[in-house]
């Protein structure tokens, strides 16, 4: 699905932010990028849909080229990608079901846009996103009247209306508490698996990584210095992405959350329906 | 997923539509009536056109030169009207400020300081200007006194404001050592409110050499009598290079303050 | 340093040290003579004797001022409506005017830093520097005495007034919501209705409720250089000496100021 070789991201400053970065994702998979801050984690994913311009190296979505695309061209190949960030990154002022139908917007004409006059089949697809999120009751209001965990529900729902191929996510749970991180992160994991979409998560919480994602890549200094499954991340490889450090503790933290999480498993779903806000 | 479609319109700014509809009708009749009163005498505006264009290549063309006296004059008249009047009026709008100010003025000197403000603040300097001219006679001191009085109102209400701002812990503390009125008022609340007194002071500089341009026009001296002649006169290269020197004047006084802005904060 | 150790090794504090104290007091005693100097080139033509005359001029005047000619406000109306159309038709005129400038100024939605910007900010600066009595007075010569001249300086005053406010709260916008609408396809037009325009509406309501609360009253004196509205009473009344008209032209502007202040407050609630 997207295929990133030898990706080179240097800042006019003069920082190497990334460095010879190759990665391919298939579709259906999610993928924890995690690493220490200034790693590079949030270059990467802007520079897949190209929010930052890429300096070297070739990023494929499918077939299409995305770091030599015309500025029309990139509007459209941006469609097939949904992105959700760390502050939600709502319009504030904007209701809940204007920032869903935002999403839609590289599909409709400007005046069309202007006028709020979506097709209706946008509107159904909206709906439907509000719903599945969990978000049916609060489509009017307006978007700084919700809490975090709603805001972030939101973002998600925006993503996901432009039915993209692949999702970009930037620190989803940052600005959360644990146990809505729990819920947004499942929430995406889930979504991903419904509607087969690749996606990379930017993620600086490695136990709450390990406990959804099916494959983590660690960077260092924009380069890759891990590419595995969750198991994989041994005391060494935490070393060696974010340095030394006693790190037996966060992976037994991880392990027993991971145990808890089982043994109260269908009491977790039962609270975590959508319906329940965080 | 549901499997009627639901229509979705945004929610109106206005929710009650009888009220919606009798704004947005009244807005409209407004504008009609509003434009339909504008008196429009074609003949004049084309030979308007023509002026236009004279002033316009004025712009291009400034004539600096032959009505420099009157201009160096009119400028010199401008600028000390504006420091004075600055001067004076800063100095005079502390002792307002702290007046209105109702976290540390008596009352009685309270209510004279706000309404001083207000009667300051409601009046247009033009007015305040025609006034003034009569009672002093024509000339720059009339102009002098109009900027003084208009500037207490603009720093003494901002003042006042601010000293009710602030941050009562440390008038507490300094009361607490036992310190006197004026004691408090040094060490506790001027050090918190100087700073933006500063600011604003730098900008009433290039408001007050604005507003200086204008009180010449009813005879309180200044650049404005200069401007307002040479209009008289049709000489529109002489009127463009005054417009010309006041825009420079008050970009240099805009970026002077900023500077100075920048420096005490 | 302000603290130092003196030579019996106590320690001394001064609140700067001398040199900059030294700075400190030239500065002020500079301010000084600044003053006296431009008080002295000021009052160099006043006459004193008019000067000392004047608490006797005002006690005079005022006499001859009250009762205020409560009839003449049959002739106040027209004038009066005048004004106020001045004032608002102006306020949109600059509206219209200064939202696309201001999107044309501010650094993260120029077109172009180099050149576009530059000649934003120089329209915004004239328009500002030079008062709307000063526009009217240029505008009258040039069109003629009347309403519309009043309205293009009341218009050219406010756009740079309120461009200048509109383009700093552009730049003072959260930028990760237009990243968020920029990521989803969406064309720069759209970037700029649905993520930055939402974001400064407060903003926008603000300032030009603001203005048009300013132009009301910067429109009750255009009539004195023969722009229109109930200045032109003011003129006439005042060059006629008709002291009791002169009162009641004050009050309906004092009345219309404070009205207008009312309703501008009462509109910035209502939208923020």
């Amino acid at each position: 699905m997207l295929v990133i070789e030898n990706l080179t991201k240097r800042y006019a400053t003069g920082d190497l932010a990334l460095e010879k970065v190759t990665l391919s994702v298939p579709a259906g998979q999610v993928v924890g990028l995690i690493g220490p801050s200034g790693a590079g984690k949030s270059s990467l994913i802007r520079c897949v849909n190209r929010l930052v311009e890429p300096s070297e190296g070739t990023i494929k979505l499918g077939d299409l080229d995305l770091s030599r695309l015309s500025r029309r061209a990139l509007g459209q190949a941006r469609r097939r990608m949904g992105m959700i960030f760390q502050e939600y990154a709502l319009v504030d002022r904007l209701s809940v079901m204007e920032n869903v139908l935002s999403g839609r917007l590289g599909y409709v004409g400007f005046w069309r846009s202007f006028f709020r006059r979506f097709p209706q089949a946008d509107i159904d697809r909206a709906f439907a996103v509000l719903e599945r999120v969990g978000l049916t009751d609060h489509i009017d209001k307006r978007a700084d009247a919700l809490s975090g965990g709603q805001r972030q529900r939101v973002g998600i729902a925006r993503a996901l209306v432009q039915e993209p191929d692949l999702l970009l996510v930037d620190e989803p749970t940052a600005s959360l508490d644990p146990k809505t991180s729990r819920q947004i992160m499942r929430l995406i994991v889930e979504l991903c698996a419904e509607r087969n979409l690749a996606a990379i998560v930017n993620i600086h919480d490695v136990a709450l990584a390990q406990m959804f994602v099916q494959r983590i890549i660690g960077l260092r200094k924009g380069k890759v210095v891990f590419d595995g499954p969750p198991d994989g991340l041994t005391p060494d490889v935490l070393t060696e992405i974010y340095g030394a450090e006693d790190w037996t503790a966060t992976i037994r933290k991880a392990e027993e959350e991971d145990e808890q999480a089982a043994a109260v498993a269908p009491a977790v779903l039962a609270r975590d329906t959508p319906m329940v806000t965080a | 997923m549901s499997a009627v479609s639901r229509r979705w319109t945004p929610p109106p700014l206005i929710a009650n539509p009888v009220l919606r509809y009798a704004i947005y009708g009244g807005v409209a009749l407004y504008l009609v009536v509003a434009f339909g009163t504008v008196e429009l005498n074609w003949a004049r505006m084309s030979e308007g056109v023509v002026r236009a264009g004279r002033l316009f290549a004025g712009f291009l063309q400034p004539d600096f030169t032959s009505r420099w006296d009157d201009i160096q004059a009119g400028l010199l008249e401008s600028l000390t009207m504006t420091v004075t009047s600055t001067i004076v009026g800063i100095i005079l709008s502390v002792p307002f400020g702290i007046g209105a100010a109702r976290n540390i003025a008596p009352l009685p000197v309270y209510a004279f300081c706000r309404a001083f403000i207000a009667v300051a603040r409601s009046l247009q300097e033009v007015i305040i200007a025609i006034f003034l001219v009569v009672l002093f006679g024509f000339g720059p001191f009339a102009g002098f006194l109009t900027l003084a009085f208009a500037t207490i109102g603009f720093l003494a209400k901002l003042l006042a404001e601010d000293i009710e701002d602030i941050d009562p812990a440390p008038l507490e503390a300094i009361r607490a050592t036992g310190a006197g009125w004026w004691q408090v008022l040094v060490y506790a609340v001027l050090p918190q409110v100087a700073p933006r007194l500063i600011g604003l002071s730098m900008y009433r500089v290039d408001i007050n050499f604005r507003e200086s341009a204008v009180v010449g026009i009813v005879g309180a001296g200044g650049i404005g009598a200069t401007l307002n002649t040479a209009m008289d006169r049709y000489e529109f290269d002489s009127a463009a290079a005054i417009l010309l020197i006041i825009i420079g004047i008050v970009l240099a006084c805009e970026y002077a303050s900023g500077f100075i802005r920048a420096k005490v904060q | 340093m302000p603290v130092s150790i003196a030579q019996d090794g106590t320690k001394l504090w001064q609140r700067r040290t001398s040199r900059a104290e030294w700075l400190h007091y030239a500065g002020w005693f500079a301010l000084l003579l600044l003053f006296v100097f431009t008080w002295q080139v000021m009052t160099r033509d006043t006459i004193w004797a008019f000067v000392l005359d004047a608490p006797r001029q005002a006690a005079d005047i005022g006499s001859r001022m009250w009762p205020p000619r409560w009839s003449y406000m049959s002739a106040v109306w027209k004038p009066l409506w005048d004004t106020i159309n001045m004032a608002t038709l102006g306020t949109l005129l600059a509206v219209a005017v200064a939202v696309p400038l201001a999107f044309l100024t501010a650094r993260n939605t120029t077109p172009s830093a180099r050149f576009v910007r530059p000649v934003g900010l120089l329209i915004i600066v004239s328009s500002r520097s030079i008062n709307a009595i000063i526009w009217a007075l240029v505008l009258v010569t040039i069109l003629g005495p009347g309403v519309l001249a009043g309205i293009l300086a009341i218009a050219l005053r406010s756009i740079g007034f309120i461009a200048k406010l509109l383009y700093e709260a552009i730049e003072e916008i959260n930028i990760e919501p237009v990243e968020a609408i920029r990521a989803t396809g969406a064309s720069p037009q759209q970037v700029l209705a649905w993520g930055i325009w939402p974001q400064i509406t407060p903003a926008f309501a603000g300032i030009s409720v603001f203005r048009w609360d300013i132009n009301i009253r910067e429109a009750t004196v255009l009539g004195l250089v023969g722009a229109g509205g109930i200045g032109v009473n003011l003129e006439s009344s005042l060059n006629t000496l008709a002291w009791p008209q002169v009162t009641l032209l004050l009050l309906v502007i004092l009345g219309t100021v404070v009205v207008s202040e009312w309703v501008s407050a009462k509109i910035r609630h209502a939208i923020i």
